[in-house]
């Protein structure tokens, strides 16, 4: 069932022209090529970089986003457990950024419709740091943080 | 070529669960060699999954996605049988492509 | 008439408040530990071993280009379900007492026809160079999940091995005068975060053995049994333990019959 090109062009919001493209029958769907990486989303230092980078405004807290059985300690960084849910309507994307990292950005997930609005993936954290859950949901950005310490441990195990 | 990506769906409730396990260093770029050199970056950049050709998840990944990255989500929909793709295109520009039948 | 209103009582309860708390937060971090732990375990990157392992042991390979489908792990050529729960054991061919890397070893040298130099060669991989050697371990220990342990001493020189092992367990050396005992011959003994089994009591040892090999997390690798103690001699100062040696097999042999009777729960995931 492939929705009319212009029906998905007027719909827009969040969603890449690549994954437009792929939506409307254009591209291959599944072919990962179709979007193009956001570099400087990823060379990003902090929230004010990365939000330029997605072309978005300063992030509104939000408790509709949720770091769900997400360890608060992790006892090596370079395996870190994140599971986010939203419950905020017309969730488009999630993404995760890292304060303390090298850089912020770790990685974002584009939810299309059907696809339950949350996540689980590993991720690399040099050092306890913040971490935020940044979705965007109808247009407008939001975002939850919490903290992870990250350990090191002993010589064994 | 790369190691095959170990890929899952289940059926849960009127939902699919998908879980995948790939193989990738995820260098971040970060790291020294013995000679102090730094060790170049490489990493799986995008990520695409399709039930029955309709995509149903793609992501945008940097190299703080850990080694050997997991992912897992739902979808709506899909029975047992069904097929799911996974495609991830890294910095190399290497790409890898696996299926699985949802069970 | 009320004499003892605000007195010691209200000071001790104070106290132990603060200890309760001070407790408490302790536990919290225990748990939060053991929650990480928990979430690791869906999703354990081994099984991308266990599949490269299965199917490097039926590729035609080395001089003879033989598979490795014929090799005897104990229970039968071509058996391999079940093999690791029954290992180490005395192997009649070779004549001694082996783990399951020295018998992989004799396999890829009996029946692929390689050096016994070559097959040693790389046993613990890194990101510039993969194991194969951990790739069979993952595959083969796979199919012991679930397996009770049980590790035979039927043979004299099992029974011997064992004897062996045990000594070296206890014996200190090294510029730290360590043991192995001296981290794992008590209960609650601890390493800043880690604790450590005891391995002379029932439990510790059967929770330890039965849970490797495993994916370690901070080594971004599948490691085995023979990593494990080659790393434990690291720590403890100790001249390294050569891979697939007489002493590594010994220690194996000691470890893995303490753990007799135990459900085998590996390949595992650990930090």
């Amino acid at each position: 069932m492939v929705k009319s090109r212009r029906e998905i062009l007027k719909s827009g919001g969040g969603m890449t022209l690549m994954a437009l493209l792929v939506a409307a029958g254009w591209l291959k769907p599944g072919s990962a090529a179709a979007q193009a990486w956001n570099k400087s989303a990823f060379d990003a230092k902090s929230m004010d970089e990365a939000m330029k980078a997605f072309g978005g405004g300063v992030p509104a807290q939000s408790k509709e986003i949720v770091f769900v059985s997400t360890p608060d300690i992790a006892e090596n960084g370079a395996v870190v457990p994140i599971s986010i849910t939203s419950s905020l309507p017309k969730t488009e994307s999630i993404a995760i950024l890292i304060e303390k990292n090298p850089n912020m950005l770790a990685g974002s997930f584009d939810i299309p419709p059907g696809t339950e609005p949350a996540i689980s993936t590993r991720v690399k954290m040099g050092q306890t740091s913040n971490v935020y859950a940044l979705v965007k949901a109808d247009g407008r950005y939001f975002v939850a943080s919490k903290e992870i310490k990250v350990t090191l441990g002993g010589c064994g195990g | 070529m790369a190691d095959p990506m170990k890929i899952r769906a289940n059926v849960v409730g009127d939902s699919t669960e998908v879980k995948v396990l790939m193989s990738h260093e995820m260098e971040t770029g970060q790291r020294k060699d013995a000679q102090g050199n730094a060790i170049p970056a490489w990493f799986i950049q995008t990520v695409a999954v399709a039930h029955d050709g309709k995509p149903v998840l793609s992501a945008q990944w940097g190299p703080a996605i850990a080694k050997n990255p997991f992912l897992a989500f739902k979808f709506k929909g899909g029975a047992k049988g069904d097929k799911i793709q996974v495609t991830w295109v890294d910095s190399r520009g290497e790409k890898r492509t696996d299926e699985a039948l949802i069970a | 008439m009320r004499r003892h209103r605000h007195g010691p009582n209200r000071f001790v309860a104070i106290v132990l408040a603060r200890a309760a708390f001070a407790v408490q937060a302790q536990g919290s971090a225990v748990d939060e530990i053991a929650k990480y732990r928990a979430a690791l375990q869906d999703g354990n990157p081994a099984e991308l071993w266990e599949a490269r392992g299965a199917a490097l042991w039926k590729e035609k390979r080395g001089p003879r280009s033989a598979s490795l489908e014929q090799c005897d792990l104990g229970r039968g050529a071509g058996v391999v379900k079940g093999a690791y729960a029954e290992l180490p054991r005395y192997f009649a061919d070779a004549d001694r007492v082996m783990d399951l890397e020295t018998r992989i070893v004799w396999c890829v040298v009996t029946l692929q026809g390689y050096t016994e130099a070559d097959a040693k060669k790389g046993p613990f991989g890194g990101p510039d160079r993969k194991s194969d050697m951990e790739a069979y371990v993952a595959f083969v220990t796979s199919e012991s999940r679930g397996i009770r342990m049980n590790v035979a001493q039927s043979h004299p020189k099992e029974q011997e091995a064992y004897r062996l092992g045990e000594k070296m367990f206890y014996f200190r050396g090294g510029t730290h005068d360590f043991a192995c005992a001296t981290c794992h011959g008590e209960d609650a003994k601890r390493i800043r975060l880690q604790d450590l089994p005891n391995l002379t009591q029932k439990a510790g040892a059967q929770k330890a053995y039965t849970t490797w090999p495993a994916y370690r997390v901070s080594q971004g690798e599948l490691r085995s049994f023979q990593w494990r103690l080659n790393d434990c001699f690291r720590q403890q100062r100790f001249p390294e333990l050569i891979f697939a040696s007489d002493a590594s097999i010994a220690l194996t042999m000691f470890l893995a019959r303490n753990a007799n009777g135990a459900a085998f729960d590996a390949p595992a995931i650990k930090r």
